[in-house]
C-alpha cells in the first residue's frame, strides 16, 4: 500500500462522509461501537494511496494520513508538508 | 511514510460537540487551516455566533468574542476600526446572518470594513430545533413548516451572495460548498483567500457563503445530506465566485 | 484648555470624552443629541480616532462592544427610544464584563414620545433595562460643567469595575450653552486590561463571553457580579446637600430637574419655610445612606422629576417609612417651572407653619 490512515475511534462519531469518499473503498464502520456510543470507521486491507480525502472530509479532524513517497505515484513540483492538504499553485 | 495530513494547532485538539456529519466541523478546520498556514494566529480575533456554533471558542485556539444573534459584523466593525493591524473573522449561520443580522452584515459590506466573514448556510435554524431559515428551499419540510416551505408566506429562499455581490463595498464574494472532497478543497481555496486579503490590507469586506449539512434536522445520513447539497441546494444557490475582490 | 469657553451640553461632553481618552466613538442620529454625533464625526478623524455612524442603535451598541472587547475606550450616545435599542447590547456588556460609556440625552416618552427633555429613562437606567441581574452605573449631572466632569470619570469606573457606564443628560442639558473648563484631569489607578483581545501572541486565547452553560456556572459568575456592585454601592456614591439638617421640607431632585429646585428652595427659604434639598448625581449606586440619615429626624420628603415619578421609588426605599415620601413631577416634555415646586412647598408646609402660630 502506498498510503495508510489512522482514525481516531474514539473521537469518530461515525459519520461515514470517510467510508463514502474513499475512492478504494477501504473504509468501513465498524461493527462495535466506541465509548461514546458511536459507531466509528476504520481503515480496512484495501488499497490506501493516501490520497487523504477521506481526512480532507472528516468533519472531526480524527483521520492522520500517511503516504510513501517512494512507493505513490507523486506528481513532481508538488510538495507534501506534514500536517496540511497539499496545495496545487 | 511521511504524514500528509493531521489536525492542525488552531483547530483545537478536542471533540466538538457538533452533530455526525455536521459541516461546521469541516469549516472550523479550513479556517483554523487558513490561520495557520498564513501564520496569523497570534493576531486573528474571531466572533462566535448564536446558533450551533455559539461554542465556537472552545474549537478554535485564538483570542474569541461572543455576539449577540446577529451582530457580529457590528462587533467586527468595532474591533476592526480600533485594531486595523489585527485579523478579525466573523463566523455566523444562516439565522444569525441572514434573519436577524440582515442589517448588520449588509451594513459592513455596504461601508466596506475589512474584515472576513465566512456564512455557513445549511437552509435551516439547527441549534434551536429545525425551524425555516430565510434560506430555506422551497417545499423543504422544517420545524416551522410542516408542509413544506411556501413562496407565497413564506418566500423564497435567500441569497444572500448575490445581496452581498450588489455592494460596492463586498469587495471579494464567493460562494462554496463542501459536499466532497473536491468541493472541500474549493471551500479551503476561498476560506484562505478571504482571511489572505485582510493579511494584505485589501479594502472591502471579504465574504465566503459555505453550503453545509444539517444531517439532523434534513433527516438523512450524512452521506446523503451531501448528496442533497449537490443536487438540490446548488439549484437555489449557486456555487462560484461572484466578486473576485480585485 | 483651563479657560472658560461656552459650549452647549452635546459638544462639551464629547470633547470630555476625547480628553479623556476616548478610543472610539459609534453613534446613531436621534434628536435631542444629534450634535454630539455631528462633533465626533469632526473631532475624533482629527485625533485619529474611530468614529463611525452605525446603521442602527442596535448595531452602535453592538460595535461598542467589540471595541470594548479589545481593551480599547468606547463610547456610544442616543436618546430614549434609541436607548431602548441598546438594551440587549447593554445586557450582553454587562455579563461580558466590558467597560463602556453610553450617553442618554433623554427625552419624552412612552413610544416616539417627543424631543422635549425628560427624566422618564430613570427605571431603564437604574433597574436594568435589559434582561438579567445586572446592574449599570448611572449617573444624572445637572449642569454643563457636571456633565463634563461625568465623562472621565465615567470611563475610569468603567474600566476599574468592568461595567457599563450611562450618564444621563436630556433635551436641555444636552441643548443649553453654559460655560465650562474643559481640561485633563488626573486618572484614577486602573487595572490592566488583561483580559482583552489583543491577539493571542505568546500566550492563552482569551475569551470574552456571558454564556456559561456548565451547571451552576452562571449562578457563580452572577456572585462575583454582585460582589462588584456591592463594592461599587459602598465606595462611589456622590450626593450633595443643601441645608438638610435644619430643613422640615427636603427636596430630592436630580438633573435639570435639581436646578429648578435649587432656586425653588432658596425662594423658599426666603419666605421662611424651612426647605432644603438632596441632589444625587449617582443614580446607581443611589444615595440610600444619605437620605435615610436625612429622615431620621422627621421631614417631609418631596421628590421632583420631569416624569411620572421614578427615582420617588428609591426615595422611599432610602426613607423607609420613617417619613412621608411625596411626589411632583410633569411627564412627557413637561418641565416644571420655579413656581409650580414652590407653590408645592408652599402647601406642604402650611400644616407646620399653622402649627408654629398656634
Amino acid at each position: 500500500m502506498a498510503g495508510r490512515i489512522e482514525i481516531d475511534t474514539e473521537r469518530c462519531k461515525g459519520c461515514g462522509l470517510c467510508v463514502a469518499f474513499c475512492p478504494k473503498s477501504s473504509i468501513v464502520i465498524r461493527g462495535q461501537s466506541n465509548s461514546n456510543g458511536y459507531f466509528p470507521a476504520e481503515m480496512t486491507d484495501g488499497d490506501c494511496t493516501g490520497c487523504a480525502n477521506c481526512a480532507i472530509v472528516c468533519p472531526d479532524a480524527v483521520i492522520k494520513v500517511f503516504r510513501d513517497s517512494n512507493i505513490a505515484s507523486v506528481k513532481s513540483g508538488t510538495k507534501s508538508k506534514p500536517g496540511l492538504i497539499e496545495e496545487k499553485t | 511514510m511521511e504524514t500528509v495530513f493531521e489536525r492542525t494547532k488552531s483547530f483545537k485538539d478536542c471533540v466538538t460537540h457538533y452533530c455526525p456529519g455536521c459541516g461546521h466541523g469541516i469549516a472550523h478546520r479550513l479556517i483554523a487551516e487558513s490561520i495557520d498556514e498564513l501564520g496569523i494566529r497570534g493576531r486573528t480575533i474571531g466572533i462566535a455566533p448564536v446558533g450551533c456554533a455559539v461554542l465556537a471558542y472552545d474549537y478554535f485556539d485564538v483570542d474569541m468574542v461572543e455576539a449577540a444573534h446577529g451582530r457580529a459584523p457590528a462587533v467586527a466593525t468595532g474591533m476592526k476600526r480600533t485594531n486595523p493591524d489585527k485579523i478579525i473573522f466573523s463566523y455566523q449561520g444562516d439565522g444569525d446572518l441572514a434573519a436577524i443580522g440582515m442589517a448588520e452584515i449588509i451594513h459592513a459590506g455596504h461601508r466596506g470594513e475589512q474584515i472576513t466573514v465566512v456564512f455557513i448556510n445549511n437552509a435551516v435554524f439547527g441549534m434551536t430545533g429545525g425551524q425555516m431559515a430565510p434560506t430555506t428551499v422551497l417545499e423543504q419540510v422544517t420545524a416551522t413548516t410542516p408542509k413544506g416551505r411556501q413562496a407565497r408566506g413564506e418566500g423564497y429562499p435567500l441569497q444572500m451572495s448575490e445581496l452581498m455581490a450588489l455592494l460596492p463595498g463586498a469587495a471579494y464574494v464567493e460562494r462554496c460548498s463542501v459536499y466532497n472532497p473536491a468541493q472541500v478543497r474549493k471551500a479551503k481555496k476561498a476560506i484562505k483567500y478571504a482571511f489572505k486579503r485582510q493579511v494584505n490590507n485589501e479594502p472591502g469586506l471579504s465574504f465566503v457563503e459555505v453550503l453545509s449539512p444539517c444531517p439532523t434536522y434534513w433527516r438523512m445520513t450524512p452521506a446523503k445530506a451531501m448528496e442533497w447539497i449537490e443536487n438540490e441546494m446548488t439549484k437555489y444557490f449557486p456555487l462560484g465566485r461572484l466578486k473576485d475582490g480585485k | 484648555m483651563s479657560e472658560r469657553i461656552l459650549m452647549c451640553g452635546n459638544e462639551a461632553l464629547a470633547e470630555a470624552a476625547i480628553i479623556a481618552g476616548l478610543d472610539a466613538y459609534f453613534g446613531y442620529p436621534i434628536t435631542p443629541q444629534n450634535e454630539i454625533t455631528a462633533y465626533m464625526s469632526r473631532r475624533m478623524p482629527e485625533e485619529n480616532r474611530v468614529f463611525v455612524q452605525s446603521e442602527s442603535e442596535l448595531a452602535a451598541i453592538n460595535m461598542v462592544y467589540g471595541a470594548a472587547a479589545t481593551g480599547k475606550r468606547a463610547m456610544t450616545s442616543s436618546s430614549s427610544p434609541g436607548v431602548s435599542l441598546m438594551q440587549e447590547g447593554i445586557s450582553y456588556l454587562a455579563g461580558a464584563e466590558l467597560p463602556a460609556v453610553i450617553v442618554n440625552v433623554m427625552r419624552g416618552g412612552p413610544g416616539l414620545g417627543n424631543i422635549a427633555p425628560s427624566q422618564s429613562d430613570y427605571f431603564q437606567a437604574t433597574r436594568g433595562g435589559g434582561h438579567g441581574d445586572y446592574r449599570t452605573i448611572a449617573m444624572g449631572p445637572s449642569n454643563v460643567q457636571e456633565l463634563v466632569d461625568c465623562m472621565p470619570l465615567a470611563f475610569d469606573l468603567a474600566d476599574e469595575y468592568r461595567i457599563p457606564v450611562m450618564v444621563l443628560a436630556d433635551g436641555i442639558l444636552g441643548q443649553m450653552m453654559e460655560p465650562v473648563v474643559l481640561e485633563k484631569k488626573p486618572a484614577r489607578k486602573l487595572p490592566p486590561k488583561d483580559w482583552a483581545l489583543t491577539g493571542a501572541h505568546g500566550r492563552e486565547q482569551n475569551i470574552v463571553r456571558s454564556l456559561w452553560l456548565k451547571d451552576g456556572a452562571l449562578e457563580q459568575h452572577n456572585y462575583k457580579l454582585q460582589a462588584r456592585y456591592k463594592e461599587i454601592e459602598a465606595k462611589e456614591v456622590i450626593c450633595e446637600e443643601y441645608q438638610v439638617a435644619s430643613a422640615e421640607i427636603v427636596v430630592v431632585a436630580y438633573g435639570v430637574a435639581a436646578r429648578i429646585v435649587r432656586s425653588a428652595v432658596d425662594k423658599a427659604r426666603a419666605e421662611g419655610i424651612r426647605a432644603g434639598w438632596i441632589r444625587p448625581v449617582t443614580l446607581w449606586p443611589f444615595p440610600y445612606e444619605q437620605i435615610s440619615k436625612a429622615a431620621e429626624d422627621f421631614k417631609l420628603f418631596l421628590t421632583v422629576e420631569m416624569s411620572l415619578g421614578q427615582m420617588v421609588e428609591d426615595v422611599k426605599l432610602a426613607v423607609a417609612g420613617k417619613a412621608p415620601v411625596l411626589f411632583y413631577g410633569r411627564p412627557g416634555g413637561g418641565v416644571p417651572t420655579v413656581e409650580q415646586i414652590l407653590e408645592k412647598i408652599r402647601q406642604l408646609s402650611m400644616p407646620t407653619k399653622k402649627a408654629a402660630a398656634k
